[in-house]
């Protein structure tokens, strides 16, 4: 777990909060601070026209703006955690949970599903940043472990999209020990001859990036996130200097060599799409969706949205 | 080299001060030889009671103590013919990790480690045992050398945790790490993990992943130090001490997780007491361990270590609303 500065232009407030807003409403850029309608801001999949910022959203978000409308279906939402080492730190952890749950919606910190990219399917897990900074515990580990093998199962392609401050504190080993669990899965995917993408998103560090977050066949990433492994201020503390311009944003860990592609949000879909059929997935044939799937799933994706409020 | 005493043994010493004078008095007392073996036998009840009943904060500090035998210690009471490799083939060669082949008992065996120094000069030069990508990469190495030629791997853990510098964030820190673990849960050879010092999270994970993980008693192995989650979680690095008993981190706890498989008993007083028992009892559990895994057929082995990490963790599924 690693923890960060809170950056200057980067608003921390739920996305349910944004999607309340009424349409025609003005919103302004946190970073540029220029004024956008909020249908621009939507369409532009709250990305800013002029400055480029992308705003962080949630899980729930990022599944819409990434798989066909209607074709996710969510699998073990009802994992939670059992406080395995009954942590107290200023609080019980079993509180923070609650209060995290509560304030986030979600039981953990990652969303897991089937669903179609242009009609080809594919097991992903999205992580939610809003969920105690997206760490990950046993559940999360479980999550993705079960995300793999739901690709091992189908034979289908995996996406994991990263937003992780790191593994969680509170349940100390058990959460280091899903870095081995989730990486010996990717292994076997590999073996099946099944392509694992990710996807980096503002933040991706330490122990998610000590797993599956650096395992990706393909490796995305969206403009000026933060990536790496130890946070920057320990860094800092540990060698006495200050860090070089750039350091650890996407564009610096694509310089490096450990991501292959830094994607403004709009191309992300597309190159996706674009990478399956690179790996061997076929898009459907409109007799394969069977219009009764297609309105169960998007029963289930009205659910998620009605879901999605605080 | 000077065994510095704990705090914690405060009770022990003043008893060794009182036999001392005990032994110093002039004239001596007519019972001298009753009050000293009296004397000594309190002393080593006292030294139990505490050993017996110590914190995980007052293990930490056993398993950081300076004398505490390092990697090469082990490697060459418990070894012959121990052959060092170098170098990840890509930048360059990281004095933290020891990787490299040696005899047990006739037989050839890959050995890897994390180094920490013996003292401050010999700590520049081993960076305290703290790991960057090239280290893990020349592991890796080693480790697929190993698998070639059907030898097993035995990984000696102890590091604070993976450096955490501008050079090691360059070069690829947690990818090297995350490669690691990927390819040890393939590996096609038996692999053996013993923390004998600080298990430091990735750090350690990263050439941990094994059939068998194995701690010793007065070893820790955490996700992260009680220092830095004192000061993330209770805000002040003081609380470490909570922090320490907080996360469940000693060998004790480990095994009742569910996370490793057996506690390597040390020495009392801590393996630095006398590192030629503590490697003796080390070597012990690895001939035991490794004759079991040798009985196994390659794919067996390779699925005992997969199921052995798929099964770690713990939730509970509830009913969500339809
Ligand atoms: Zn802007």
């Amino acid at each position: 777990m690693t923890w960060f500065r809170k950056r200057k232009f980067t608003t921390l407030r739920p996305p349910s909060q944004r999607s309340r807003i009424p349409e025609g409403m003005w919103l302004k850029c946190s970073n540029c601070l220029e004024i956008i309608t909020n249908k621009d801001w939507e369409e532009n999949l709250k990305v800013c026209p002029r400055c480029g910022h992308h705003e962080r959203i949630g899980a729930r978000e990022r599944i819409r703006q990434l798989v066909d409308p209607g074709s996710f279906e969510e699998y073990d939402a009802g994992l939670v955690s059992t406080d395995p080492l009954q942590f107290v730190d200023l609080k019980p952890y079993r509180e923070h949970i609650e209060e995290s749950r509560r304030k986030s919606g979600e039981n953990d910190a990652i969303v897991c599903g089937m669903g179609r990219i242009e009609t080809m399917p594919l097991s992903l897990g999205v992580m939610e940043f809003a969920f105690r900074g997206g760490s990950m515990g046993s559940v999360v580990g479980e999550k993705v472990a079960r995300t793999l093998e739901r690709g091992l199962e189908h034979r289908v392609p995996v996406l994991i999209v990263c937003a992780s401050g790191g593994a969680r504190m509170q349940e100390g080993i058990l959460s280091l020990m899903q870095l081995a669990k989730t990486s010996a899965l990717i292994a076997r995917l590999g073996q099946a001859g099944l392509p694992y993408f990710v996807l980096l998103t503002h933040p991706s560090y330490a122990g998610i990036m000590a797993s599956f977050g650096s395992l990706g066949d393909v490796i995305l990433a969206e403009p000026e996130a933060l990536i790496g492994f130890a946070g920057p201020r320990v860094i800092e503390q540990t060698i006495k200097q200050i860090l070089p311009p750039g350091f650890q944003k996407s564009e610096f860990v694509q310089e490096h060599g450990f991501v292959d592609l830094v994607l403004p949000r709009k191309e992300l879909r597309p190159t996706l799409a674009r990478l399956m059929r690179f790996f061997g997935s076929e898009p459907a044939t409109a007799s394969e969706t069977r219009p009764a799937e297609t309105e169960r799933a998007s029963e289930n994706s009205a659910r998620i949205i009605e879901s999605f409020g605080p | 080299m000077a065994l510095s005493a704990f705090d914690f043994e405060q009770p022990v010493i003043d008893l060794e001060n009182e036999l001392k004078a005990l032994q110093e008095l002039n004239p001596p007392p007519d019972n001298l030889a009753e009050q000293v073996s009296a004397l000594r036998e309190r002393i080593e009840r006292t030294r139990r009671e505490i050993y017996d009943n110590l914190s995980a904060w007052q293990i930490l500090q056993i398993a950081r103590h300076q004398a505490r035998p390092r990697a090469l210690d082990y490697v060459r009471r418990i070894f012959t013919d121990w052959t060092e490799l170098h170098g990840d083939r890509a930048y360059g060669d990281d004095h933290a990790c020891i990787a490299g082949f040696a005899l047990l008992d006739e037989q050839p065996v890959c050995l890897i480690g994390q180094q920490k120094g013996l003292d401050v000069r010999d700590n520049a030069y081993r960076n305290y045992g703290m790991m960057h990508p090239e280290g893990y990469r020349k592991a890796l190495r080693v480790m697929r050398l190993a698998e070639k030629f059907g030898r097993p791997v035995i990984c000696l853990l102890d590091t604070a945790g993976a450096f955490p510098g501008v050079g090691a964030e360059e070069r690829g820190q947690a990818e090297a790490i995350a490669r690691n673990i990927l390819e040890m849960s393939t590996l096609r050879t038996p692999v053996i993990c013993i923390v004998i010092g600080e298990g430091g999270s990735g750090g350690a994970l990263g050439i941990g992943v094994g059939n068998r993980v194995l701690m010793q008693q007065y070893a820790f192995y955490s996700l992260i130090s009680p220092e830095g989650c004192a000061s993330i979680l209770w805000r002040d690095a003081k609380f470490a001490p909570e922090a320490a008993r907080a996360l469940k981190f000693t060998a004790r706890d480990l095994k009742e997780l569910g996370v490793i498989d057996e506690i390597i008993p040390e020495p009392e007083g801590g393996a630095h007491r006398d590192a030629n028992m503590a490697a003796r009892l080390v070597g012990q559990a690895i001939r035991g361990h490794l004759a079991q895994l040798r009985a196994m057929s390659i794919d067996e082995i390779v699925e005992d270590r997969f199921q052995k990490f798929r099964r770690i963790g713990q939730w509970e599924e509830i009913e969500t609303a339809p």
